[in-house]
């Protein structure tokens, strides 16, 4: 059992779901509430991801944030460190890859809200961001639950684009999926099931919570 | 403190309306569904611009497109009312009229429920109340917020006839505590009648007719929009007695009518809605007729329609009712301004949803 890849894999999901939380409310918003020219684009670009085969993204992360691209250096020259097998690298390869996971859900719950509770909320004198927090979030929130559940078990899942962007390095990009596949080369196969036993155990917690506030919320809306 | 309005626009119909509402008066904006009435409330409410519009309360402007002045919705101090509420489905009643208040004031919400009749239903979520009941949160929710305009969105329209009947009543007697100017939207001519001090008349986002709600429904012309058959007026009257027969006695400035059993004490002040065209007129006091309901009057004056119909106004005591008959019928009758005529309506011409109790104690504006 590597403790210390469960450790990385739970440590890059948590910071993966901190970090699209606002993204998932704000952009899901945006796209559920606004008509504009090229709105389309912007969907399928944000959809992306989730047709592309993880080694394609994958293979475009690793040259993009590459010793001579210019992310890569612009990183380089501001941390001192390079992108590409790094943790940090890893964050944000992992929240391209879960952009659809994070907005979709989001954005279905807010297109739920009908309008006219929406212009009731104005009418009843919230300015935008009072109407947000007060009626739009409270009645969108399974959407954004939801998100942010897919976002976190995805993360934990995720191998091809780890392992382009990330390669396998203990400690700092070796996530458990990544432990897993590396047990399994190594004809370890009772490390490999107790770590996915232990994959199996949190994902099962995480749709088990996601249910429950799902329903809890079901009742406070009935 | 009076609500101006003025609407200028091309899309998504034809708009050009102007009208005024006083503090405390009710303005009816009435007009078929497409006709631009719920557009104008938008509008007012800052809920849709149109390209040349000038909303002004109390002299401050809401939205003056010559001038680029626009607030938000939530800065203009609206109370609006929608067609299906718009509760916020997750919040209880008290939650809902606390929203839209600066600060929350749960005494001051109570209050206001209990100004609603929905005492101890404060705690309820609004998929726990009926039609009518929602319908009393949403106008919580409106006062709530001390609004400079009340605006109504067809606020009768979800609700059965039955329940509809009952807001009404308790509308007319909630106008006592409303200081503002208040804007009625509804396809209903009966609903205009009975609620509203004037009336606009909305036709394909033109205004056909402005006037008192008496004059607006005395006027052929301005009623043609809706059906000429919406032809009524409005007679006060006092329930005087139940009758063992199932009917009730009413007592009228001229005299009694018999109608089918109105809910209510012996001494309640009521309204009849007399249809111009369920009115029959005779120079003779008719016998033997099956018609029990028959008032003397005089004939005011006579209006020529467009058609083949004229419309008579009858003085009954110090009011006047109307009967719609042929030019033919006038003519053969040799009707003339000052005539004595008696107006026969049929039994059941007085329909009970045409029924209504007025405000109590009376007020000038019933």
């Amino acid at each position: 059992m590597d403790w210390t890849a469960l450790e990385l894999s739970l440590r890059l999901a948590a910071w993966t779901v901190a970090i699209l939380l606002p993204v998932s409310i704000l952009l899901g918003r945006f796209l559920a509430f606004r008509q504009f020219r090229g709105k389309a684009l912007i969907e399928a670009l944000v959809m992306l991801p989730l047709v592309l085969p993880p080694t394609v993204l994958g293979f475009y992360l690793l040259v993009s944030f590459g010793r001579n691209s210019p992310i890569g250096q612009t990183w380089a020259s501001i941390f001192g460190q390079q992108l590409v097998f790094s943790f940090e690298g890893l964050v944000i390869a992992s929240l391209l890859f879960n952009l659809p996971f994070a907005v979709q859900p989001a954005q279905r719950g807010f297109q739920a809200i009908p309008a006219e509770v929406r212009e009731a909320a104005a009418c009843c004198g919230m300015p935008p961001w009072r109407a947000l927090w007060k009626v739009e979030l409270p009645l969108a929130w399974p959407g954004v639950v939801t998100a942010m559940v897919l976002t976190f078990a995805h993360t934990l899942g995720e191998f091809g684009i780890v392992l382009m962007v990330g390669g396998s390095i203990p400690g700092e990009t070796k996530t458990i999926a990544i432990a897993i596949y590396d047990r399994v080369q190594a004809f370890d196969s009772r490390s490999a099931a107790t770590m996915s036993a232990v994959l199996v155990a949190i994902s099962l917690f995480t749709i088990a919570v996601t249910f429950a506030l799902s329903s809890r919320i079901g009742r406070r809306l009935g | 403190m009076a609500l101006e309005v003025m609407a200028q626009g091309e899309t998504p119909i034809p708009l050009n309306v102007s009208f005024r509402v006083e503090p405390g008066e009710l303005l009816a904006l009435v007009g078929h569904s497409g006709s631009g009435k719920t557009t104008l409330l938008r509008c007012i409410a800052g809920l849709w611009t149109p390209p040349r519009a000038r909303v002004t309360v109390e002299g401050t402007p809401w939205i003056d497109t010559s001038i680029k002045v626009n607030l938000p919705p939530y800065k203009r101090r609206a109370g609006l009312v929608f067609q299906n509420y718009a509760l916020f489905p997750h919040m209880s009643a008290a939650q809902n009229v606390m929203a839209a208040m600066e600060h929350s004031d749960a005494a001051e919400a109570e209050r206001l429920l209990d100004l609603v009749n929905l005492q101890g239903m404060a705690h309820r979520k609004p998929a726990q109340l009926s039609g009518g009941q929602q319908q009393r949160v949403a106008v919580a929710r409106a006062l709530a917020r001390k609004p400079q305009a009340l605006l109504l969105d067809e606020p009768f329209s979800a609700v059965d006839r039955a329940t509809r009947e009952k807001l009404y009543t308790e509308i007319i007697a909630l106008r006592r505590h409303l200081k503002m100017p208040v804007v009625l939207v509804t396809h209903d001519v009966n609903e205009a009648q009975l609620l509203a001090d004037r009336m606009a008349v909305i036709e394909k986002g033109q205004l056909v007719r402005e006037g008192t709600t008496a004059d607006v429904m005395a006027d052929a012309a301005a009623l043609h929009a809706m059906g000429i058959r919406e032809l009524a007026v409005m007679l006060p009257a006092r329930l005087s007695e139940h009758l063992p027969d199932g009917l009730s006695r009413l007592d009228t400035p001229s005299g009694p009518i018999f109608v089918p059993t109105v809910e209510g004490a012996p001494g309640t002040r009521i309204r009849l809605r007399i249809l111009a065209h369920e009115v029959i007129l005779s120079r003779v006091r008719p016998e033997g007729l099956s018609a029990q309901n028959i008032l003397a009057g005089t004939v005011a004056r006579i209006v020529p329609g467009s058609g083949p119909g004229m419309i008579v106004h009858v003085a009954v005591g110090d009011q006047e009712i109307l009967a719609r008959i042929t030019r033919r019928a006038a003519e053969q009758m040799r009707l003339h301004p000052g005539d004595n005529v008696h107006a026969i309506l049929k039994s059941m011409s007085v329909a009970r949803d045409h029924v209504t109790r007025a405000a109590a104690p009376e007020s000038p504006r019933d």
